[in-house]
């Protein structure tokens, strides 16, 4: 199956005025072409700032110091090294062939504007060939259909407004409508755009279950529940059918049957869209609900990855071992892993996890073991195999 | 034996209040008559979603919300308690009974009743990143209860704080620091660590591991159960996640708007539900095995607004089963079968 | 607290906060030596008076005798802008100090408890507030009669009130947080809750506010003097001095600046001793914000 992510040796790291601290080390990760990777991990593990690190929203102090993301995107035919892409094209990336989803549903959205007004900007941003295209068609079928007194007045401007949207349609920023638009009086003329957008968008909302859709549009953030803001959210990620939708804790903050809701709508996205989602989660349960394949990290390096059912099967990373057996289940004891969390400034050498592993070899102590493949498709990173 | 914790009828309304001259235009029942009790040495879960009333609940329980209706009996012997509700049940207001309640109902306790309570019963809460003093070292921090109820001062209180600290799991040679030099699992130790400095019966938990990672989670419940057993306590541990409820709890209550819908051993709940809710409840908890799928047994439509329950059955909108009794009467909480009590007209 | 060290070492990294360690420090060491820096004269009574070298109205410009110069009344400026340290130093502390003690006390009764005593509380302040301050404090001198004593009571009722505010929004703030409630969980009084708990984390933008007071404060009571209505007449204030310096300002014509010294040695004493405190409270707000949002 084709890769449409191959991220190799990747390093973050942050300079704080404590110490340099590392939030990815060495890391290698493959997404597929459709499929849902899910990436599990506790707190410093590194999960959020993988996904972060693919759109290169790394905040401050942070900085990607060295590897390869590539993406290939198979409708431009090619593929494209994103650590290396200008500021200019990585915007043109972003929200439009990979988007993403964060934890909180209400700080995605701004909360002075209406849902549909921020749903539609995405497609004025990235759609606005399309939306001058269908435009001109609805122009066109007034000119065709308009009959009448008042038809005959306007013809000439529809016409006009015609080649217009035709140019629109060709290179989105034609000279024009750029200039028209910087002129607060004129820029109203470009309105069919915007009604363009708002149509879509409600296609949108519909299709991620929103009840009412056209109502909701008109509302602000702060008028919906958290279930409904985050498929607000969702909507917007999917606004331009990316390839790949990265969700970084996206059920968290939501309570449970809300979440199963949720986890039936990703669900479906991925099979009527066939795009790739990457789901970041430290909930094992959801993992195992909802990805193909999940990738479990610990302090910056992944430790095991392998197709879900294999994972829960047979777990071969002691740390997914350990992290299975701390989950609290019915009827089950519940065992801890001994010590804490590796501490960021100061993380053990060799293995990161060496220190709370039961059974640690010497040479855990000095080397990092890269990742090997233990049985089809499953690639373990310990001493152990 | 006497139920350690005995909540009768509980409510707990916070006025809306709206307009120029700021009237109360609304109620939010945030507590709409919950009756449960906890035996001596029980670990009760009480399970549901956000908005249900279950923080509420428990800081009412441990009178840092005054009940607006209801009574709360802390370690009251039957025969009290059974003499207020016959009176009650006469209507008469008599001195007798209003005599009766100042002296046994925690929920109308004032001044010394109420101090004398909080050496006897804690709450635990939900964060602890905000629950503990950022300008207090943890010695001080675990040392105020002592130093409040004057049990102990000077090098007998250093000696218990050493001991408290040992006791979670924190050694005695970090008492010099402040809680932003720990992490989130120990802070909690901390606050644990705190709550059991009066040597206490009843502890409340406010969710104390959903800020904190698994296997951190997993120290704290098992240090949890460590402390039960060893100083024999009784806990109410408040959490929106069945897993944990059923992996360690000894009954579980589910809560729904206001009202606890369904009350349980664990394996009843988790296995055998009776009201509906219960088992969406059961259905759509991910388990990390991943044969087990979400069930089909999605719920629509969002939790109503605990200012504006629905008529009937609270669930009643939501519900597959619902009839027309369920939206006008309000189903009674009643034992069905062996230690399992539910409020459905249609259970399952 | 290993909070102070933290903030002792950010305090003297920042070049503008130190340069208003040291002035502040500098101002410091001329206050407390002061009668080494500027000797008491033989028989003279009280020190803070300035001593006097004949009376003529014209100021004389600086020489050996008067490293300053003297102004009008043939005052010497040296001993007046050092011993008038003392007295800034005197009414700035001590305002403040009260002041903020007032605020502390009404602002965390009205923040903490609410409700009836809340709106009595505000209610005074509103009333104090409503006053322009100088003016206020004038008309309070006037009363009382003009000395430094009364300068010092008018500028404390004028600045109570904004202090009373701010603790009590501060503590209506940190009211809310768990560890409070968790406090009263534990069978805390109010007292203690309070005391112990709300004050200790409240108190940090009242601190950076004080500083930033202390400064304003001395050059209220120097603009006091200057109108007539502070301390008596040749006391060792700053404002006193930039006062005599009234009529001299622009000298004859052809020489304008030929009293310079009178009113342009005074007024730098007042404008680093502001400087100083100015750039301390800055700094203090730069360090302590980003705490607190943290926090």
């Amino acid at each position: 199956m084709e890769n449409l992510i191959r991220i190799r040796d990747l390093a973050v790291r942050f300079h704080t005025y404590e110490g340099v601290v590392h939030a990815i080390d060495d890391l290698d990760l493959d997404i597929r072409q459709g499929e849902t990777l899910g990436i599990v991990g506790e707190t410093g593990s590194g999960k959020s700032m993988t996904a972060l690190a693919i759109l290169r929203l790394v905040p401050y102090p942070g900085k990607i110091e060295s590897g390869s993301i590539v993406f290939s995107d198979r409708d431009s035919g090619g593929e494209i090294e994103l650590l290396k892409l200008s500021e200019d094209r990585m915007r043109s990336i972003r929200g439009n062939k990979i988007s993403m989803v964060f934890q909180e549903p209400g700080a995605a959205l701004n909360p002075v504007f209406t849902i549909g007004d921020q749903i539609s900007e995405v497609y004025l941003l990235h759609r606005r060939r399309e939306l001058g295209y269908r435009a001109k068609q609805r122009v066109d079928r007034l000119l065709s259909d308009g009959s009448g007194p008042a038809a005959s007045v306007r013809r000439p401007f529809w016409r006009w407004q015609s080649r217009l949207y035709e140019k629109i349609a060709q290179e989105s920023h034609p000279i024009e409508p750029r200039f028209l638009s910087r002129i607060p009086l004129f820029k109203r003329l470009l309105w069919r755009l915007r009604d363009e957008a708002r149509l879509l968008t409600v296609d949108m909302l519909k299709d991620v279950e929103i009840p009412d859709p056209a109502r909701v549009a008109a509302q602000y953030p702060h008028q919906l529940s958290g279930g409904m803001k985050q498929r607000a959210v969702i909507a917007m990620a999917l606004a331009c059918s990316p390839k790949l939708l990265l969700a970084d804790e996206p059920t968290t903050s939501l309570d449970v049957t809300i979440q199963a809701q949720m986890l039936e709508l990703f669900r479906r996205i991925k099979v009527d869209r066939g795009a790739s989602v990457l789901f970041v989660t430290h909930n094992l349960g959801v993992a195992a609900e909802i990805c193909d394949r999940v990738a479990v990290m610990y302090a910056g390096r992944v430790c095991e990855v392998a197709g879900v059912e294999e994972m829960f099967l047979h777990p071969s990373h002691p740390y997914t071992k350990a992290l299975l057996d701390a989950v609290p289940m019915p009827g089950k004891e519940l065992q801890t892993i001994p010590g804490a969390l590796a501490d960021a400034l100061n993380p053990p050498p060799g293995c990161r996890f060496h220190p709370r592993c039961p059974s640690a070899l010497p040479m855990c102590q000095q080397d990092k073991a890269k990742l090997k493949e233990v049985s089809k498709d499953h690639m373990v990173a310990c001493h152990l195999f | 034996m006497n139920a350690l914790v005995d909540i009768r009828r509980l409510k707990k309304y916070f006025p809306i209040v709206g307009g120029v001259l700021r009237r109360p235009v609304g109620m939010v029942k945030a507590v709409d008559g919950v009756s449960l009790t906890i035996q001596r040495g029980q670990w009760l879960g009480l399970v549901g979603e956000s908005g249900c009333g279950k923080t509420t609940l428990a800081k009412t329980v441990v009178r840092l919300l005054k009940p607006t209706g209801g009574h709360i009996y802390f370690d009251i012997p039957d025969e009290v308690k059974a003499e207020i509700e016959q009176l009650e049940s006469l209507g008469k207001n008599s001195g007798k009974l209003a005599s009766l309640l100042k002296e046994n109902d925690l929920g109308i306790f004032l001044g010394a009743r109420v101090r004398s309570f909080r050496r006897r019963a804690q709450l635990v809460h939900q964060d602890p990143f905000t629950s503990l003093d950022p300008r207090m070292k943890i010695k001080d921090t675990v040392a105020e209860p002592l130093r409040i109820h004057r049990v102990l001062s000077g090098e007998a209180s250093k000696t218990a704080v050493k001991e408290l600290l040992g006791t979670v799991g924190l050694s005695a040679g970090q008492m010099e620091r402040y809680p932003h030099q720990f992490s989130g699992g120990q802070r909690q130790r901390i606050a644990i660590a705190r709550a059991l400095a009066t040597k206490p019966e009843f502890i409340v938990f406010d969710e104390p591991t959903s800020a904190l990672d698994v296997s951190v989670q997993a120290q704290i419940l098992n240090l949890l159960k460590d402390l039960k057993k060893e100083f024999g306590l009784t806990y109410l541990y408040i959490t929106h996640e069945l897993l944990i409820a059923e992996s360690v709890c000894d009954y579980i209550a589910v809560m729904y708007l206001g009202k606890i819908v369904e009350m349980a051993k664990p394996e009843e709940i988790f296995h055998a539900p009776l009201h509906p809710y219960s088992q969406s409840l059961v259905a759509a908890t991910p388990v990390p095995d991943p044969k087990r799928r979400v069930g089909r047994i999605v719920l629509h439509g969002e939790v109503p607004s605990p200012a504006n329950p629905p008529p009937g059955c609270t669930f009643n909108p939501r519900c597959s089963r619902a009839s027309e009794e369920c939206r006008e009467l309000e189903p009674p909480f009643e034992l069905v079968s062996n230690d399992h009590y539910v409020a459905c007209f249609h259970p399952l | 607290m290993s909070d102070w060290k933290l903030m002792a070492r950010q305090l003297v990294r920042n070049p503008l906060s130190l340069m208003g360690i040291i002035i502040i420090v500098v101002f410091v060491i001329i206050a407390i030596f002061a009668p080494l820096i500027a000797p008491i004269p033989e028989g003279h009574r009280d020190p803070y008076m300035i001593p006097r070298d004949g009376y003529s109205a014209m100021p004389r410009p600086p020489s050996e005798e008067h490293i300053f110069g003297t102004t009008q009344g043939q005052y010497d400026i040296f001993y007046g802008v050092i011993w008038g340290t003392r007295s800034a130093f005197r009414v700035g502390l001590v305002v403040i100090g009260i002041v903020v003690a007032i605020g502390i006390v009404l602002g965390s009764l009205a923040g903490y408890f609410g409700g009836v005593i809340d709106e009595v509380i505000m209610r005074i302040t509103d009333i104090f507030l409503a006053f322009p301050a100088l003016i206020l404090a004038m008309a309070i001198v006037a009363v009382l009669g003009p000395s430094l004593r009364s300068v010092m009571i008018a500028l404390t009722v004028v600045s109570w009130p904004s202090y009373a505010r701010l603790i009590r929004g501060d503590i209506l703030q940190v009211r809310e947080e768990d560890y409070i409630e968790a406090s009263r969980g534990l069978g805390a009084s109010s007292g203690r809750v309070i005391i112990r708990h709300a004050l200790p984390n409240a108190i940090y933008p009242t601190l950076v506010m004080a500083s930033l007071d202390i400064g304003a404060i001395v050059l209220s009571a120097a603009a006091l003097s200057f109108l007539g209505l502070g301390a008596p007449e040749g006391y060792a204030d700053w404002g006193q001095l930039t006062s005599f310096a009234r009529n001299w300002v622009v000298g004859p014509p052809g020489d304008s600046l030929r009293y310079w010294y009178a009113v342009t040695i005074p007024g730098l004493f007042i404008l680093f001793f502001v400087l100083g405190w100015n750039l301390l409270g800055d700094a203090f707000r730069d360090i302590l914000d980003p705490r607190l949002a943290r926090r």
